[in-house]
């Protein structure tokens, strides 16, 4: 391939001053054209970004992103280099979602496919309602921890939270967690008081599928930040999922 | 098992002489209320279970069969009447909420039939719909402030880019039904329906069967707490989109679809694991402000390049108008209304009968309000909760709304028998099941030419009150309040509907 093919292909696009609408017509119309990649610069508070490009193109975010990052995303591979805000990979269906930094409220929410890697720390309500079906299973890995209500109504998929920034004698600050979750698994590294787990939620051995499961995500997790998935390995995971399929089975008379 | 206390509803009188013992009423019911004895050849019923759906009596060839109301009378109370009674031992017998299917069973008033038309006489011509154009035709959409035009070598030409709107060929639409809630059957001939008499149906928030994405030109695909089947597919493949908020049965909850009727084609259809709850928590995850639903409307707007108009559905509460002020200025193209009386696959009876406000004071409120704020044309307004007739359309009209949802008639056209148990999933009338024994009893075929049937009888009903009163197109009724007219109504409620008293 010429340099000048792959150079059409990688594209940069200025975001600085410009309204998320232009911003998001400008990026389809690079992709229609035939970006494979995109660089946006200095991105600050636009919406939306990846939700109307429904194809694996990838988006390297230099800046801050606005709520509904890859919302309905079908897709794309975006690579936030700094934080995401709320409702990042809203009913995404599919693609990758990198946020080297942290990242807000309900994070994934309703979520059926794909991945999002979180170096740092996420805010409330993340992977609420996540979903899956058939083949497709979305995940989530946040590096650091997350903050109450994790897991809320889980569906489906898999969570997982490293804890790395915690002191190795500190507790995750995560209440409620799984609070009505019926399906799905969440696996929280380090220390998760039992008093602080919804009632919906219950503890479960981690058997080799899931050894399996939790390596393969760690490694990708380890890989994508650059650290040590040896040491991350060295503090053990605790294994949460719904006590039923079925949490609201008894409420009625018929 | 301990004695239950609760007697059966209705009887059912089998004329022996008439029954032939051809057991079409054993095979036609799914509540098991008939059964053949081989010994005595000879059909009897236990009506215990019977729901008085009429399904049997419909079907007997011989006509043996009525079924009535039970006599069975508790000692008269005005208080404790036969239903608090017969409640209060379901729950002592269950421990559960009650729960019901349809609209609104309790006799609130309803204010249609408290509303009369007016009817041009001698001072002002009427307008023979027969011989004259009438004109039924209706967009939904955000309007434009003022339209500006510019001189051109072809004439005039529009210089005001209108934002994406629905045509409707009558200002009647088919409301929200997911499949889930009703049968693949049923859905098949509300869009069937849909497509030939020029409007569109809603597919609530079960997600778009494959099999239905051919409809998609005549379909409202809503978006709604579960985010169920909601995808770029989905949304790309409809002519519009409704954030549902809430739902006139039971304002403020949410529900879910049990998780044994969650089969293998559902949750493919709503993209979640087979055999688990459908739960619609009561808030969207995302919504906790006007500012959250503009980001979520403007999400949708960017998935599908601006291209469709956005409903944002919500139930008729008591802050309804500033609501709706709200709704539109978060960018809502169309705000839907669902009032009281609106219907239901499954909800907590004590929401359904206590919670929320008649649609018809909702409307009336809205329209007021967003007139008085200047912004009634930024969106369309789309009334719904138990629009039972023509007239009820025309009276919707003339208190302001653009169009109407129709849901309960829709299924009434398609044999609904109004037996609220919806939520059982054993509709003998092949409607709210997915047994496939039961849903094949509907044709969408014949289904379809029912529906149409019905908007073609109420559009003619509404063309002749139309031309009644002088008014040749729908557009001139549209919050034409002196249409209307009050009966047996009070001062606060006349000024509630913004109408004068009869007589007046």
């Amino acid at each position: 391939m010429s340099t000048a093919a792959v150079q059409t292909k990688t594209q940069t696009l200025d975001a600085g001053g410009l309204y998320y609408r232009d911003l998001n017509e400008r990026l389809l119309e690079l992709v229609n054209e035939g970006a494979e990649t995109v660089e946006i610069l200095n991105v600050n508070g636009q919406r939306y970004l990846g939700t109307n490009l429904q194809r694996p193109v990838r988006l390297i975010v230099h800046g801050i992103p606005g709520n509904d990052l890859g919302a309905f995303m079908d897709g794309p591979q975006i690579t936030v280099l700094g934080s995401a805000q709320d409702g990042c990979g809203n009913t995404m269906n599919s693609g990758s979602i990198i946020i080297h930094g942290s990242a807000g409220d309900i994070l994934g929410h309703s979520m059926r496919g794909g991945t999002i890697l979180v170096k740092g720390n996420v805010g409330y309500r993340v992977g609420i309602h996540m979903k899956e079906y058939e083949t497709v299973r979305p995940a989530i890995v946040i590096g650091g921890t997350a903050q109450h209500f994790l897991g809320e109504y889980m569906s489906g998929g898999v969570l997982v939270v490293l804890g790395l920034n915690l002191d190795s004698d500190e507790l995750h600050p995560t209440h409620f967690l799984g609070t009505g979750m019926h399906g799905g698994v969440i696996f929280m590294r380090g220390r998760v008081d039992a008093s602080y787990l919804g009632k919906e939620v219950g503890q479960e051995k981690m058997d080799d599928a899931d050894n399996w499961l939790l390596q393969r995500l760690v490694q990708e997790y380890a890989d994508t930040f650059k650290v040590d998935s040896e040491g991350i390995f060295s503090v053990p995971f605790i294994k949460l999922v719904p006590r039923t399929k079925r949490p609201y089975g008894q409420l009625y008379a018929y | 098992m301990a004695l239950s206390y609760i007697s059966p509803q209705f009887i059912i009188e089998r004329d022996a002489s008439r029954c032939i013992a051809c057991q079409v009423c054993v095979r036609q019911c799914a509540n098991d209320v008939h059964s053949y004895n081989e010994e005595d050849g000879l059909v009897s019923s236990h009506s215990l279970n019977c729901a008085g759906c009429h399904r049997c009596v419909t079907a007997c060839p011989t006509q043996a069969l009525n079924v009535r109301l039970s006599p069975l009378d508790f000692r008269p109370h005005a208080n404790w009447t036969p239903s608090i009674i017969t409640n209060i031992y379901k729950q002592a017998e269950s421990g559960g909420m009650l729960l019901t299917g349809m609209g609104c069973d309790q006799p609130y008033r309803i204010y249609w039939d408290h509303m009369v038309l007016n009817a041009s006489q001698v001072t002002n011509p009427s307008i023979d719909p027969l011989r004259e154009p009438m004109e039924l035709k209706t967009y939904l959409g955000s309007k434009p402030e003022q339209l500006e035009f510019s001189q051109s070598q072809d004439g005039l030409e529009l210089d005001t880019e209108i934002g994406p709107q629905l045509e409707l060929a009558i200002p009647i639409m088919f409301s929200a039904m997911s499949y889930g809630s009703i049968s693949f059957n049923a859905c098949e001939s509300l869009a069937r329906a849909a497509q030939i008499a020029g409007t569109y149906y809603n597919t609530g928030e079960g997600g778009l069967h494959p099999d239905l994405y051919k409809y998609g030109a005549n379909t409202v695909a809503q978006v709604a707490s579960g985010r169920f089947g909601v995808h770029l597919n989905y949304l790309n493949a409809v002519a519009a989109l409704e954030i549902k908020v809430g739902q006139g049965a039971k304002p403020g909850i949410g529900g879910h679809l049990p998780g044994e009727k969650v089969s293998l084609d559902i949750s493919r259809t709503r993209m979640i694991p087979q055999g688990t709850d459908a739960i619609s928590p009561a808030p969207h995850h995302d919504i906790y402000s006007i500012e959250d639903l503009r980001q979520l409307i403007f999400a949708l707007k960017e998935a599908t390049h601006y291209s469709k108009p956005v409903s944002v559905k919500v139930a008729a509460v008591h802050n309804i108008a500033p609501i709706a002020s709200g709704i539109v200025r978060a960018g809502a193209d169309i705000v839907a209304i669902d009032g009281l009386r609106g219907g239901t696959g499954a909800a907590p009876t004590v929401i359904r009968n206590n919670v929320g406000i008649p649609i018809e004071m909702a409307i009336a409120a809205v329209d007021q309000r967003l007139r008085d704020e200047g912004i009634r044309h930024r969106a369309s307004l789309v009334a719904a909760g138990s629009i039972r007739s023509s007239s009820d359309v025309v009276k919707a009209i003339a208190l302001g709304a653009d169009a109407v949802y129709i849901a309960t008639s829709a299924l009434v056209a398609l044999g609904c028998h109004l037996c609220q148990r919806c939520y059982t999933g054993k509709c003998n009338w092949g409607i709210a099941t997915q047994d496939p024994y039961l849903t094949k009893r509907l044709n969408p075929n014949i289904g379809a030419r029912r529906l149409v049937n019905l908007l073609r009888a109420w559009s003619l009903e509404i063309k002749e009150m139309m031309g009644g009163m002088g008014v040749n197109s729908i557009e001139s009724l549209r919050g034409n309040r002196d249409h209307l007219r009050g009966v047996g109504l009070n001062q606060v409620e006349l000024d509630a509907l913004g109408i004068k008293a009869a007589g007046y």
